[in-house]
């Protein structure tokens, strides 16, 4: 059974007819070649899946496409705008918080969904929001250091980014 | 030490050595400097495609039925239903033309085919479905009807070798006969020593668990075969794939740009890469194959349970008199590695060792080389001993180590090593570490006890031929670099950026790297080994050399002053005598003339009568509660000897990772095999549980002793991935043992078994 469902995908307005049984990951990466989003394990235990929905992290294998209907989704490539990095990639970058990559795209958004919430996250704060992403090349030392960094850099409001899903020029650096 | 090289079969490789002469780095400009990796965009963004991702027009979906049974028999096999199931395309069986391919060889045998009608774990290959989409693939396999004939079945290494024990194989379950070493008088050692103790170990199989599930996708273009593959070797790949479907080399190109993780599962073609082929040819489509996380856990591969007996004596000053190593596991259903003595029988100097490695066969996943294979075990085994050997002889575990520091390597023929760092990474670690201060104000009262321990390591293979690399310098002074290796997530693409840019002073910006490609590419082993850089930097380096050579001579041309005299200074070749002369590089007349200038670089021979080794000592600090027997581990220390770091942010990335790998082997991770039935309990990331981030000490600090080795290869780096994971399990389990007084001598730690030890002790507070 078919249904058609109309979202927003990274600020852009999304139509497309889904299979009802079809997740979301599946549609994000198959229906609209968004493959930033990354398949690890298709049942809700690694996070290197992990969208925004509505702003909120989730394990876009364990939502169905048809839940996103009428709703926002980030996914990592909505994060940079027009190929400049969001501080957290950036951070990830100059922290080397990446090894092979495949968990990064699902931890930066991760991060970004605490940084939403918490602007100057403790190392604990970061660890239990990241404890859902499960990463098995660096061991999280340089991933907990580079979400951090891009906290504070994005108090200071140093650095040209914005909230998690938004474009630069709308953001609002909290104070 | 060919027992090392676990990723090559047959002589000893070569390629030729490089012409230029290279005489050791002295200060470096970007060799070593903490340069964030040259592909960190990609990996960050998203925009990297794995090859996960990959897709072609008209591509199928293809997935594979495997045994449910530990071991049976296939009888008959009705694929009639799964015919007609909506959008498949074909289906795959032993009986299907091109499918009777041999597979798992080992030792000039083959064990298996690609469906053998003998299954001999769960999760062996039985058929496999191409369709029009992923979904449809998974509900034909449900149609396929298989009649199965049951088996007895042996998954304990240590009961294989009954007498009773089922057949996994006919002919006997070893794989081949245990291998023995010896030196010396074993009892005339142990009639000396001052001190013996004597025990046995074990670890739990554990899995790779990549991030990036294994798999290919496969495209025929005429008898021209493509291959996308998550492979830590694009060659090796070329090479299995071709032999099994009778191809010539040149037909068989495979392409591994991005990969998500291998950790040494990913050093050979997998059944589904050339059941991807197989399917690809029946259908004439593209077909696209990976596992599920599932599938991974059951069939890409583990690191075998071991036992391990260890028996040490040494005299009251702590030299060691004697050792007794003997090691059993299993390479599992089909022949793969599974030795650990090496570390008892080369890390300390002893003049009598006898040492004995089985490896068995049991019904369960075949092993593959994981991070180090053999010695995270070993290392749990001696280590601990050591431990023990420090307690009896009341000496400090760090000064019962630098007691015993080798200056030759005993196991390979007394000879020396290019450089080893034991003594300095257990002084400076131990330093870091605050190792005397913090022991001394211990306290033992309270439900939380504290417990401080160091373990050692070494890994004995510091790469070597064949790598070769080519360097085209281009008109407008920007550079192709051109390379078979595959970046697994070490930095491989980084630190020959710049290695290149240090001899050609190119910014990286502007250097590209091409890499990982059979058809494209220079032949490279594949990446795995720690031998990555100590292997293809070399190359690298020979190849940028080359490069400056010949636009050196060209510059002395025009500038009509011999090659000699000149340098390269930025964007300039500027004569070292006369400032003023000097010109461009974009001007130097044999560039513009040619529009390239092409270097090719080799990977020389390894130095005669030495040996390559990396050393590490890591030190633990944990918290034990004694109440439910729950161990944190609060602080990590390694210091490795690596000698030079080519980049200080790729190398302690990779040391934190195998820091965490070896928590996961000392704290929570092992495979589960349900007696009654053979079938892995815990195959997924919810029960087999590796570390995620909250599990990761606060205190986790990286050193490097950074010695200066000019004997190990041209750009005196020795590796690191392997030695960063091999002692961190043992060092916490010594750190429990000195928090709690007693220990767990069979890994994971978990909190029931130690709270059992505990209660039995009568020590629950």
């Amino acid at each position: 059974m078919k249904k058609t469902i109309t979202l927003d995908v990274n600020g852009v307005a999304e139509t497309a007819e889904v299979e009802v049984g079809q997740t979301l990951l599946r549609f994000l990466r198959d229906g609209l070649d968004l493959t930033g989003t990354k398949e690890g394990c298709n049942e809700g235990e690694c996070g290197s899946c992990m969208v925004l929905l509505d702003g909120r992290p989730v394990n876009s294998c364990l939502v169905l496409a048809v839940e996103a209907d009428g709703r926002s989704v980030t996914t990592v490539e909505g994060l940079s705008r027009e190929g400049v990095l969001h501080p957290l990639q950036k951070a990830f970058l100059s922290q080397a918080a990446v090894q092979c990559g495949f968990c990064t795209p699902g931890m930066v958004v991760s991060a970004a969904a605490l940084l939403r919430e918490n602007p100057e996250p403790t190392e604990d704060d970061v660890k239990k929001a990241l404890a859902g992403n499960l990463c098995r090349c660096t061991g999280y030392k340089q991933i907990v250091d580079a979400v951090r960094d891009a906290a504070a850099a994005m108090r200071a409001g140093a650095v040209a980014g914005g909230e998690a899903g938004k474009p630069a020029e709308r953001e609002e650096v909290p104070a | 030490m060919t027992d090392l090289l676990y990723w090559l079969q047959g002589p000893v490789p070569e390629t030729e050595p490089p012409t230029a002469e290279m005489p050791p780095w002295g200060e470096t400009k970007v060799v070593g400097k903490p340069v964030p990796r040259v592909d960190a965009y990609e990996r960050v963004s998203g925009s990297a495609v794995y090859p996960l991702d990959f897709a072609l027009p008209d591509m199928l979906h293809a997935a594979i039925l495997r045994s449910p049974h530990a071991h049976a028999r296939v009888k008959a096999i009705d694929t009639s239903a799964a015919e007609k199931m909506p959008g498949v395309r074909a289906i795959l069986t032993a009986f299907s033309p091109g499918a009777d391919v041999p597979w798992y060889r080992s030792r000039g045998r083959f064990y298996s085919k690609l469906f053998d009608e003998r299954v001999r774990h769960e999760g062996d290959e039985v058929a496999a479905v191409a369709a029009e989409t992923r979904a449809q693939a998974f509900d034909a396999l449900k149609a396929i009807r298989v009649e199965y004939e049951e088996f007895a079945f042996v998954l304990d290494p240590r009961e294989s070798l009954a007498p009773d024990a089922p057949l996994v194989h006919d002919g006997g379950n070893r794989y081949g006969e245990p291998a023995r070493y010896e030196r010396g008088d074993l009892a005339a050692g142990f009639a000396a020593a001052d001190a013996v103790v004597e025990a046995t170990y074990s670890t739990a199989c554990e899995i790779h668990a990549p991030m990036e599930v294994h798999g290919s996708v496969a495209k025929w273009d005429g008898n021209r075969l493509t291959i996308w593959d998550s492979t830590q070797g694009v060659f090796v790949v070329q090479q299995m794939v071709a032999g099994a479907l009778k191809l010539p080399l040149a037909n068989v190109r495979v392409i591994g740009h991005y990969m998500g993780g291998g950790f040494g599962s990913k050093l050979e073609a997998g059944k589904y890469t050339v059941i991807a082929a197989l399917l690809a040819k029946t259908t004439a489509r593209p077909v696209k194959l990976f596992l599920t996380r599932e599938e991974v856990f059951l069939n890409a591969g583990n690191r075998p349970a071991n036992t391990m007996k260890v028996k040490i004596g040494a005299k009251k000053d702590g030299a060691l008199t004697a050792i007794e190593f003997s090691s059993i596991g299993s390479g599992g259903a089909y022949p793969n590695g599974a030795d650990t003595s090496f570390l008892a029988t080369d890390l300390y100097t002893c003049p009598n060792v006898a040492a004995v490695d089985e490896n068995v066969a049991i019904n369960a996943g075949r092993a593959r080389a994981m991070r180090a294979p053999g010695f995270p075990q070993g290392a749990w085994a001696l280590e601990q001993a050591m431990d023990e050997l420090a307690l009896k002889l009341g000496m400090d575990p760090v000064a019962l180590r630098l007691a015993n520091v080798p200056k030759v390597s005993q196991r390979r023929g007394n000879l020396p090593y290019t450089s080893t760092g034991l003594a300095e990474c257990l002084r400076d670690g131990a330093k870091a570490f605050g190792w005397e201060t913090t022991r001394a104000a211990k306290k033992d009262d309270g439900p939380i006890r504290k417990g401080y321990g160091v373990a050692a390591g070494m890994w004995g293979y510091g790469g070597g031929p064949p790598a070769r690399v080519v360097v085209k310098l281009f008109a407008d002074g920007s550079v192709n670099v051109n390379a078979g290796a595959a970046d697994i997530g070490t930095g491989t693409k980084t630190v020959m950026a710049q290695t290149v840019a240090e001899e050609l002073g190119v910014p990286l910006e502007k250097i590209r790297i091409e890499h990982a490609d059979t058809g494209t590419t220079q032949y490279s082993g594949p990446s795995g080994g720690s031998k990555t850089v100590p292997s293809d930097m070399p190359a690298a380096r020979a190849a940028a050399v080359e490069v400056r050579t010949k636009l050196l001579a060209g510059a002395a041309e025009e500038l009509k002053v011999p090659a000699a005299e000149l340098k390269l200074e930025g964007a300039d070749v500027v004569s070292t005598k006369d400032p003023a002369k000097k010109l461009a590089v974009t001007e130097v007349p044999a560039l513009q003339r040619n529009q390239v200038i092409v270097g090719v670089g080799t990977r020389g021979p390894n130095v005669e009568g030495k040996v390559i080794s990396m050393f590490a000592a890591h030190f633990a600090e944990v918290e034990v509660n004694v109440r439910t027997g729950e161990v944190s581990v609060t602080k990590l220390v390694a210091a490795q000897d690596s000698a030079r770091v080519m980049n200080r942010l790729t190398f302690e990335c990779q040391v934190q990772g195998g820091l965490v790998m070896g928590l996961g082997l000392g704290r929570t991770e092992e495979r589960v095999l349900d007696r009654q039935t053979g079938k892995m309990v815990n195959a997924n990331w919810h029960d087999y549980k590796i570390p995620t981030a909250l599990d990761v000490p606060v205190a986790q600090e990286v050193l490097s002793a950074e010695l200066v080795d000019t004997e190990c290869n041209t750009a005196g780096a020795k590796g690191v991935g392997e030695p960063a994971t091999i002692p961190t399990a043992a060092a916490i389990a010594n750190a429990v043992r000195d928090a709690v007084g007693l220990r767990v001598h069979d890994s994971p730690i978990t909190p029931p078994k130690l709270a059992a030890l505990l209660a039995a002790a009568g020590k629950k507070g």
